[in-house]
């Protein structure tokens, strides 16, 4: 790394994110009134795989990109590099990186109580940016033998221990690490080196750990994540993860070591820096956020709520690699349930197969992109569904757990997660950003995520959501800049009672005092959408009347007066209910889609020829 | 939104890589032990598709015991109850730990589950753990070849040259057998009646689909493999047992391999395909199922041994890209499975039926009519 020039000299910043298919660049320069704005992109595929076998490669075309429209000279004379600080010619005053080339950092994590300590460390490891490929406690029911085989078959890049609060059970948290040494795994990158083992369990059997795991795994033993049940102090166990990470998984992934040594702040894993760009609304507009990538093989799902920064992965729900994994898990009626057309079940199942084995493709037509864009609703409602089973209060804390054997059972307790209270959803990922029509993404996400009350929708308009996150680490005025000027796409904002409209009785009384002047009054009865024109960056008054017992967020029946901002789709009116409930005959439900799809002029006007 | 200036450089390369259809090829395989073990071969040796080329012992499972919970006594006092110490080699039912009292007339004895040595006595946790005696693995040559190189301690690697050939997607893992070819006519569904005790160890090649009947027919006739064009998704779940989530493959144990060479649904095996596996009838193959479609993409491959023609090595025609000519294979809807020829490929994005703006390829379908389709949509044909 070299000396970096202090921000507020810098001219140019070049991000790039190396992702396990591409790797894309994205070039940033300081205009002459001082705001930075994002100029050009470069894409090329990402050379983790064989033949290859160094990401650098990908880095290098995509930059050579990026000088190739600019003219712009960024790469090193002898190619191995980029030029940093800018010398008033070339080179750039800053180069970060995000990663999830190969998979992205995929660890395993062991607690004793699934529920609590097995818990808190799945959420301290998907705060890392970690796919956790499996959880091991004492207390789940598979027997020890096939807890051994499964450990062994893993292959994971690093394990994190959690289990045990101070002072509290030592036996299980060393029958696990027994466990462990028993099963022997192996790294997945780089099978001659020592696997990282974090430990973070209850201190008084640190000695215990050492004595077992220290001589055959890189042990680094850190402060307990539950010390008391009361408590969850994650910090120290993704830190131990960010420094493992770079240590000893990263310098073993092809092309790694020199990547390092390009950059000028730590390479970042790409959930994190994407995490990092949802915070950043979050904190700029002071409101609780769910952001959303809905990527090809995975969906990481963000929220900031009172604060709270909480990150699911689902590692098998994504739109090409792992479209079949969410026609397993959500069954084929779901998917069909959100089309408006008649088409042979069989036929859905053999396209969606079909996706999976040739993950690259488009859809050319629009049944195709219909098709895709139902599956997208269903990875995000389970993606959804996931976060809110980690997103949860802490477990075991309250005056009722009963304790036996020295380990506490569990308490089961509910999402804190109320969309009432979500105001923002942001979504970013390829097929989000590469809807033909922004309102189809906007009823995708609302669709799946079900928004309640007034809802901000957001969206990443080419992919630099992660780019933005890293920047955000060194120069958050730079990454603010960029992320609210080039980056973040203003949908509009959704209006929709929470509870069960009747069709035939007025579910919602809106009046929009516009910023031209005029006033809007809108009545729709229950089960309908409409859409009123607000552009992006304009904010109308609003009076809301929710019918009886519908609730707006002011309580049910109470009519609540907010501002609401414009998106290049507008306001969108909902009335359908919460939950949405679609009709169950098949005659019937395809023309409420069609009413539905009509009246936001979703689709082009083929949609209501199509027949398969 | 972006800014007005916003320039977006040429996407990534948008075509799935073509899969490989050769005639003649020089095919090297490594062969490796997952632990390090002894290689049995030598460089310049010959080998057949069932030759043994490295062999290692892969240590047995732990057997883990609850010593202090069987016995009732208290964790820090395991040690006292002990028979037999770390290291000792151990036989199945031979007693580990515990006592006998009250004149004999009580006795408590954990005993060995398993044959295996005694690998950990702790205090701690109360848990003695016995492993098993380690497990052979052999890895065979796979393919008719010669041994070109030796990986010291954990495999070797074997060259022939071959007709290879790869599929889209596939189930099972290595196999060999005799090329059959059950069908010539590349749009015939393969049933039951197709499949009988003859076609026992062989791999049956053609038609467009196999159905759930063939499938389940295969099995009982003991075929080494099926190669067609397509099948139907509930139908391998029929067969599998179970539903794929994700494409990664060739573990399966269904009785045989199967390797697909268009796609899920009814689909006509590429003529280029069935001409060559039909020039090669009669003669012995390797087949795999395996397929992962993520990371590192690997797809089901048949290898065919033989010495008639001077080998080619494989030029990288991925590397030079599409260009006008260039023989491809529509692998979306509208025109799924329709091959055809490159005419041009216009630099301008277009927008499609879909209404997304896309890089497209115009293409002279083999029938002559011409369609545009965006270009992440069709696949070169090696040849």
């Amino acid at each position: 790394m070299t000396q970096r020039k202090p921000t507020e000299e810098m001219e140019y910043i070049l991000a790039t994110d190396v992702g396990s298919t591409t790797t894309k660049a994205r070039f940033f320069k300081k205009m002459e009134n001082g705001e930075w704005r994002f100029v050009v992109a470069g894409e090329t595929p990402t050379t983790v795989e064989a033949p290859y076998e160094d990401v650098t490669m990908g880095v290098k075309n995509a930059v050579r990109e990026v000088e190739e429209l600019t003219g712009h000279k960024i790469l090193a004379e002898d190619g191995e590099g980029i030029i940093t600080p800018y010398n008033g010619v070339s080179g750039v005053d800053l180069y970060c990186t995000t990663s999830s080339a190969g998979g992205g950092l995929q660890m395993m994590v062991t607690g004793v109580i699934k529920r609590m300590t097995g818990e808190s460390a799945e959420r301290s490891a998907l705060g890392a940016g970690a796919i956790v490929m499996e959880i091991f406690a004492t207390n789940d029911k598979r027997p020890i033998h096939k807890k051994i085989q499964q450990i062994r078959n893993l292959r994971p890049d690093m394990i994190l221990m959690a289990g045990g609060t101070d002072g509290g059970t030592i036996s299980h948290v060393v029958n696990m690490a027994e466990l462990i040494k028993s099963a022997d795994p192996k790294p997945r990158l780089g099978s001659m080196f020592q696997l990282p083992i974090v430990y973070a369990g209850n201190k008084d059997a640190t000695e215990n750990i050492k004595s077992i795991l220290g001589e055959e795994f890189a042990l680094s033993c850190i402060e307990n994540i539950r010390p008391v049940l009361e408590v969850e102090n994650t910090e120290p166990a993704r830190r131990a993860i960010h420094e493992l990470f770079m240590e000893h998984v990263m310098s073993h992934a092809p092309g790694y070591g020199k990547l390092m040594k390009w950059t000028d702040v730590d390479i970042m894993p790409t959930p994190v820096g994407e995490g990092m760009a949802i915070q950043l609304i979050a904190d700029r507009y002071n409101r609780n956020v769910i952001g959303v990538g809905l990527g090809g093989a995975t969906t990481n799902i963000y929220s900031i709520f009172d604060k709270r920064f909480v990150r699911s992965v689902s590692a098998n729900l994504g739109m090409s690699y792992s479209i079949c994994n969410v026609l397993k898990e959500t069954g084929l009626e779901n998917i069909m349930r959100w089309l408006p057309f008649d088409i042979d079940s069989s036929a859905v199942r053999n396209r969606l197969r079909n996706k999976m084995i040739r993950p690259t493709t488009i859809p050319q037509t629009l049944q195709e992109l219909v098709i895709e864009h139902a599956v997208a609703r269903e990875a995000l409602r389970l993606g959804l569904v996931h976060h809110r089973s980690i997103a949860t209060t802490l477990k075991g804390v309250r005056g009722d757990v009963a304790f036996l054997r020295g380990i506490t059972t569990q308490a089961i307790q509910e999402s804190y997660i109320d969309m009432m209270k979500i105001d923002i959803v942001a979504g970013t990922g390829g097929l989000l950003s590469h809807a033909p029509r922004r309102v189809q993404s906007l009823m995708i996400l609302n669709d799946a995520f079900l928004t309640e009350g007034v809802t901000m929708m957001f969206q990443d308009s080419v992919f630099m959501m992660p780019h933005l996150g890293v920047l955000s680490t060194v120069y958050r005025d730079a990454a603010w800049n960029v992320f609210d000027k080039d980056c973040l796409v203003r949908l509009g904002t959704i209006v929709a009672p929470n509870g069960e409209p009747d069709p035939s009785e007025v579910a919602l009384d809106i009046t929009l005092e516009m910023p031209d002047g005029d006033t809007v009054k809108e009545s729709l009865k229950g089960g309908e959408l409409k859409k009123i024109i607000l552009p992006e960056r304009q904010v109308a008054q609003a009076t809301i009347q929710p019918g009886k017992a519908l609730d707006i967020g002011a309580g049910p029946g109470q009519e609540l007066v907010t501002s609401i901002e414009g998106g290049v789709v507008g306001v969108v009116l909902d009335t359908r209910g919460r939950p949405l409930v679609l009709p169950e005959d098949s005659e019937t439900r395809k023309a409420t889609l069609l009413k539905w799809i009509g009246a936001l002029d979703m689709y082009p006007e083929k949609i209501f020829e199509e027949e398969a | 939104m972006p800014a007005k200036d916003v320039k977006v450089a040429k996407e990534a390369h948008a075509y799935t890589p073509g899969l490989k259809i050769k005639r003649s090829l020089r095919v090297r395989k490594l062969r490796r032990l997952p632990i390090r073990g002894e290689v049995l071969v030598k460089v310049g040796e010959e080998v057949d598709f069932e030759t043994p080329i490295a062999r290692a012992m892969i240590p047995g499972d732990p057997q883990v015991l609850n010593a202090v919970a069987k016995l009732g006594i208290e964790r820090g006092s395991l040690e006292e109850y002990m028979k037999v110490k770390v290291g000792d080699k151990v036989t199945e039912g031979q007693d580990l730990a515990g006592f006998t009292a009250m004149f004999g007339f009580w006795k408590n004895w954990l005993k060995s589950p398993v044959d295996g040595t005694v690998e950990t006595i702790s205090p701690v946790s109360g848990q003695i753990i016995v492993r098993e005696d380690p497990v052979p693995v052999v890895v065979r040559s796979f393919i008719r070849g010669r041994i070109v190189e030796i990986m010291e301690d954990e495999g070797a690697y074997v060259e022939t040259d071959a007709a290879y050939i790869q599929g889209i997607f596939g189930v099972g893992g290595e196999a060999h057998g005799e090329i059959h070819i059950i069908s010539e006519d590349t749009t015939e569904k393969i049933t039951e009646a197709h499949i009988s005790e003859e076609h026992r160890g062989k791999i049956l090649v053609g038609g467009s689909l196999v159905t759930r009947d063939a499938l389940h027919a295969a099995v009982k006739a003991g075929v080494a493999g099926i190669v067609t064009g397509g099948i139907i998704d509930v139908d391998l779940e029929d067969l599998l047992g179970y539903e794929i989530g994700v494409a990664i493959t060739g573990q399966e144990e269904v009785g045989f391999t199967l390797m697909i060479t268009e796609g899920f649904g009814e689909m006509a095996m590429n003529s280029r395909t069935l001409n060559l596996l039909k020039e090669f009838e009669g003669e012995e193959a390797a087949i795999n199922g395996a397929t992962q479609i993520r990371a590192g993409v690997l797809r089901p491959e048949i290898i065919i041994p033989h010495k008639r023609a001077v080998v080619v090595e494989a030029e990288d025609e991925l590397s030079s890209g599409m260009k006008p000519g260039t023989k491809i294979r529509i692998i979306r809807e509208p025109y799924f499975g329709a091959l055809g020829e490159v005419v041009s490929l216009p630099i301008e994005l277009q927008e499609v039926e879909s209404e997304s703006s896309v890089r497209v390829i115009e293409i002279e379908l083999e029938s002559g009519e011409r369609v545009i389709v965006p270009r992440a949509n069709v696949e070169i044909i090696e040849t």
